[in-house]
């Protein structure tokens, strides 16, 4: 295997990007696993432990823990579910909900997180992005942006769990954030989430126009069809998946093999 | 039960590598000094974060010179992602500063070209390894998918160093090195479901 500044010595005709990355979101509040429609109304679903469990031996590619209500330093923390979690569950974790500063960030990370989602903070305190960059890389990095649509082709970002208006625009803002060091970008659809009723598709494809950085799309996935969709159309990275997975809809073995036969790559996964 | 020495250098996913240690029926025993270790004694050196900031911990715990002496030893010892990095020349990630020298080569941002089209850096995902025939069988046994998060990756390495590479958007990346009895993982073993566990233990066995 020679490698030639970094390009492989043969070229090979297929078109390698990473698989799309199937992840299993989980909204937290305190020692439970949550899911509201809108961000409101939540309904307690059980044990977030449980649920990882699972989504891992079902093959899941990646978990992302969203602490709704930012009980970092309370009982029943963020950090308490991360160490269960991360002591049977062996795929990446992301991480986000409540991190005002770099020590949150640290104490996160150290309880199993491979990266953080940072929305509130970041928006307050821009340099927050930078100085979690710099101390541990920008792969570690994801900006969190929930969005609200405000006229056609027009989001605002909002902060608070969809509670703050900010005044300012997701495009604008996301490319503020990735000159600052964001690595990933997780954009939530506020007007979709929880109702399965499909994504906004138009709000992911905007966001990919303007990030060279990779994209989780999150909000509203209802149907095998929304998935293909905002791969396809919207050219996410990342789908990341609440209700329809809780609510057993699809099992992540169906969701593989619905994408798998419309061409879209995703991980090869061992059935142990 | 062996005993796995994994480095705590503040700057690392310290729970998930201890856990998948211990799922391997492994006894994890955190450190933060190798001196007086026997020298048949494994480390493990994982790590999230940037280059610059891993060397200057390691320089600040007086780390540097005693891994360095471990592994021309013959000890055996396994540097996950920017502890992979680290064991190279130095990085362009901070104003060149030097890695720790033990193999040749030096760590450079991902290319995010190939042919006019331009990809995504950082690199995050699950990818298939292509292992040199030599180590195949011994490290894992099928082609299943291991996952990456990394913005760097090692250039210029020697194919005598290289066991594993991956294949991103047309660019070859070191996925696993080795000198003498060291050896080093670009990607997360310990994140990569039941595969990264075998790969783990098969390195830790090695």
């Amino acid at each position: 295997m020679k490698i030639i500044n970094g390009f492989c010595a043969v070229l090979l005709n297929k078109y390698m990007s990473s698989n799309i990355r199937l992840i299993s979101r989980l909204d937290i509040k305190g020692p439970n696993l949550i899911k509201g429609v809108h961000f409101e109304g939540l309904r307690v679903l059980g044990d977030p432990n449980d649920y990882a469990k699972k989504y891992y031996i079902d093959g899941i590619d990646e978990i992302l823990y969203i602490d709704s209500v930012a009980s970092l330093y309370g009982r029943n923390n963020l950090s308490d579910i991360l160490i269960k979690t991360v002591s049977d569950t062996f795929v990446p974790i992301t991480a986000g909900g409540g991190l005002r500063n770099i020590e949150d960030v640290t104490l996160i990370l150290r309880s199993g997180a491979d990266k953080v989602a940072i929305n509130t903070a970041a928006v307050k305190k821009p340099a927050l992005i930078s100085e979690v960059a710099n101390k541990f890389g920008s792969q570690c990095m994801v900006i969190s942006i929930q969005a609200k649509k405000i006229s056609n082709n027009k989001w605002e970002v909002y902060t608070e769990n969809g509670r703050e208006k900010t005044g300012n625009c997701v495009m604008e803002w996301l490319t503020k954030a990735i000159k600052l060091g964001a690595g990933e970008v997780l954009i939530t659809s506020i007007d979709k989430d929880g109702t399965k009723n499909g994504c906004d598709k138009e709000l992911v494809k905007a966001v990919s126009q303007v990030s060279p950085i990779p994209i989780i799309a999150s909000g509203g996935i209802g149907n095998l069809n929304d998935i293909e969709e905002i791969i396809q159309y919207s050219k996410a990275d990342a789908v990341a998946m609440g209700s329809i997975l809780h609510y057993k809809d699809y099992t992540i073995n169906e969701i593989r093999n619905f994408l798998s036969k419309k061409d879209i790559n995703v991980r090869t996964y061992e059935n142990y | 039960m062996k005993t796995i020495n994994i480095i705590d250098y503040g700057l690392c996913n310290i729970h998930s590598v201890k856990s998948a240690i211990t799922k391997l029926g492994y006894k994890p025993n955190l450190i933060n000094n190798i001196n007086g270790l026997p020298s048949d004694s494994k480390i493990i050196l994982p790590g999230v974060g940037s280059f610059a900031n891993g060397i200057s911990r390691l320089e600040e715990m007086g780390l540097i010179g005693s891994i360095k002496k471990h592994i021309d030893n013959q000890g055996h010892f396994l540097g996950i992602c920017l502890g992979m990095q680290m064991m190279f020349e130095k990085s362009s990630e901070s104003k060149n500063t030097k890695g720790l020298g033990i193999i040749k080569g030096e760590i450079d941002l991902i290319p995010n070209q190939y042919m006019n089209k331009t990809h995504k850096v950082p690199h995050i995902g699950w990818n298939k390894l292509t292992i040199d025939n030599n180590f195949s069988k011994s490290i894992v046994k099928n082609d299943y998918n291991v996952y990456f998060v990394h913005s760097y990756m090692a250039k210029d390495v020697d194919s005598n160093n290289i066991i594993a590479t991956c294949e991103y958007n047309h660019i070859e990346i070191p996925a696993i090195v080795k000198y003498k009895n060291s050896y080093g993982c670009q990607f997360h073993p310990e994140k990569s479901g039941e595969t990264g566990l075998d790969i783990l233990k098969s390195l830790l066995d090695i």
